[in-house]
């Protein structure tokens, strides 16, 4: 059992027409035996910005809270909100700092632009790799079968989706 | 294993290293929290603590990582309880009942099945018997005593053990038992 598969998460984030969805499990599990169902995954970094954060619980926490703090400083300097972009960068760079003693964490960005309300989603891998996708991400331990079933509904609803049908075909 | 007791919390710790290294985490969470109290004028609440004390093991896991799992139970001024499950690896959730080690294999489906929200505190030490009896039927290590502390409004106060060997399983007979453990109850 690797690492990232230690505690185990799922995320899962699409793209609609001016809306995105993020969805994430709540399990903490140790291995096999499952030690909390309420354990928060997605986190708020702006207020149209998230980050789910899928593999190890104790990177999640640690690096929600790095993140937190640098999105703060960022905002009382700047005076204005992070893009998803630049979080995206932030992300990136935070992430290569530890390219040999990573944070084992795969984080799904999910948020709309805060002027334009441009929807934007993006993944990166644990040493900070960014992808920028047109339709959905999905990341943690059950990423193989999610890849499928998320196919799946995109194929279904095209990119026209409203943000009604968005969150149930997240679920 | 090793307890603290911490201001109005016990954090117990559980360590698969030296009891040393254990009983240096737990005093230095203690002093700190007695520390804030001195500067600031006020108690930590049992969350700050929680959270203090994650800090403390997620800064050490990447250079000298502490060996110790814990569970840190604290009551509010207000009296709203809390109780928190930390891994050695510092992952930390708040929890309603919670257990480490092999027996929490057995008493978290227990706890499932018997918890209510709202429970006295004469059948949370009701249910805490059943864990134990349940522990000492499934696991193969035999356990002889248990020690209970309660943590109220009132503060800590250390309720009498619960001895193991009066819980063994009802068709183990007797003879089986050894007798010393049976005198010691």
């Amino acid at each position: 059992m690797s690492i990232l598969e230690y505690n185990g998460a799922s995320i899962v984030a699409m793209k609609g027409k001016n809306c995105v969805a993020i969805a994430s499990d709540k399990r903490l599990g140790i291995r096999f035996q499952t030690v909390s169902t309420d354990f928060q995954k997605i986190f708020p970094m702006g207020k149209k910005l998230y980050i789910g954060l899928p593999g190890l619980a104790t990177d999640v926490m640690t690096f929600a809270n790095e993140l937190k703090f640098h999105t703060n400083l960022y905002q009382l300097q700047e005076n204005r909100e992070l893009t998803p972009k630049t979080f995206l960068s932030m992300v990136s760079n935070f992430l290569y700092k530890r390219r040999f003693g990573p944070y084992f964490v795969e984080p799904v960005i999910a948020g709309l632009d805060p002027t334009t309300d441009e929807p934007f989603i993006a993944s990166t891998d644990l040493i900070g790799c960014p992808m920028v996708t047109d339709d959905f991400v999905v990341s943690g331990t059950c990423w193989s079968s999610c890849t499928v079933c998320v196919r799946l509904c995109t194929s279904l609803t095209r990119a026209q989706m409203s943000c009604s049908s968005a969150s149930p075909s997240v679920s | 294993w090793y307890q603290r007791r911490v201001r109005e919390a016990v954090v117990s710790t559980q360590s698969t290293g030296s009891s040393g290294i254990n009983a240096e985490y737990g005093e230095y969470i203690q002093k700190n929290l007695k520390l804030y109290e001195m500067i600031h004028g006020y108690k930590l609440t049992p969350n700050a603590a929680a959270n203090f004390s994650r800090k403390v093991l997620a800064k050490a896991l990447r250079s000298n990582p502490y060996q110790v799992n814990l569970l840190l139970g604290g009551v509010e001024d207000c009296g709203t309880p809390s109780l928190y499950f930390m891994d050695y690896l510092a992952s930390m959730t708040k929890e309603k009942f919670a257990a480490h080690g092999y027996g929490s294999f057995f008493i978290l489906s227990t706890m499932d099945r018997y918890y209510k929200d709202d429970m006295t505190r004469d059948e949370a030490l009701d249910l805490l018997k059943l864990c134990i009896k349940e522990v000492q039927s499934r696991f193969i290590v035999n356990l002889n005593s248990f020690s209970v502390k309660f943590i109220g409004k009132e503060g800590i106060t250390v309720l009498e053990n619960i001895p193991g060997s009066g819980t063994v399983h009802k068709d183990v007979p007797r003879e089986a038992i050894h007798p010393e453990l049976i005198s010691r109850a």
